[in-house]
């Protein structure tokens, strides 16, 4: 994801990672690792959550390993959390996903709520015009082809 | 980022749990030793908990809060451990 951190800002979004490890251990992880990783290194915060209190609040904390499983919170510029996905430690993140996933909820909050992105919604794609009279009436706008 | 002392543990606040609206205001004479503190679970379309904690950032130590961000988008992540895949 720190690679694609660019982008994520030109979308004015910031990035907190969080574990249950130091801050002294990301610091060598960084200076050992993910330096070498990424050119420029990590341009966001690395958060500790020594003791997963922060996890335990967000749902994402295993007491029986001691450690936040992974957890990716979309928070709004109000402090809303839009959208969260949990997934057990061996599977990775989509970033993909998460792109579309932000691009969607800035597209929502900017129409104030009156536009709402159907399933499979890319941009670029058509949104729907939330109304009454949209009720029943999907099927003139969107069809399922869309979805994919 | 001016150096200062680094020591081995610093406290950060972690959760910053609000009072509870039935905690006797001003001091009142109620026992308040119920620590049973009502988690605040963070949902979707609720406000994010917000909370504290010691962080890596740009080379330095800091502490830093959630809502130092409120006004931005924000994509919080956690993950296992360090020396894993994020």
């Amino acid at each position: 994801m720190a690679v694609k951190v660019p982008e994520l800002q030109k979308l004015g979004v910031q990035v907190l990672a969080l574990s249950t490890d130091s801050r002294f251990s990301h610091k060598i992880w960084h200076e050992e690792e993910l330096s070498k990783m990424v050119p420029g290194g990590i341009p966001y915060p690395m958060l500790s959550d020594a003791g997963g209190k922060i996890g335990e609040m967000y749902g994402v904390y295993d007491e029986a390993a001691g450690v936040d499983i992974r957890g990716r919170f979309i928070i709004d510029p109000d402090g809303v959390i839009q959208a969260m996905e949990v997934l057990t430690p061996p599977v990775g993140r989509n970033v993909s996903e998460l792109f579309r996933q932000v691009q969607a909820f800035q597209l929502v909050r900017a129409s104030k709520g009156a536009e709402a992105t159907p399933s499979g919604w890319q941009p670029g794609k058509p949104t729907l015009k939330v109304g009454p009279s949209l009720v029943g009436k999907v099927w003139t706008v969107w069809n399922t082809d869309l979805a994919f | 980022m001016s150096e200062q002392a680094i020591s081995c543990v610093q406290a950060a606040a972690g959760p910053l749990v609000s009072p509870s609206p039935d905690a006797p205001a001003g001091g009142g004479t109620l026992p308040t030793n119920k620590k049973e503190v009502t988690m605040t679970l963070a949902r979707v379309g609720k406000e994010a908990p917000d909370f504290e904690a010691s962080a890596y950032i740009d080379g330095g130590f800091k502490n830093v809060r959630l809502s130092d961000y409120r006004g931005q988008w924000v994509v919080m992540c956690f993950y296992p451990g360090d020396f894993t895949f994020v």
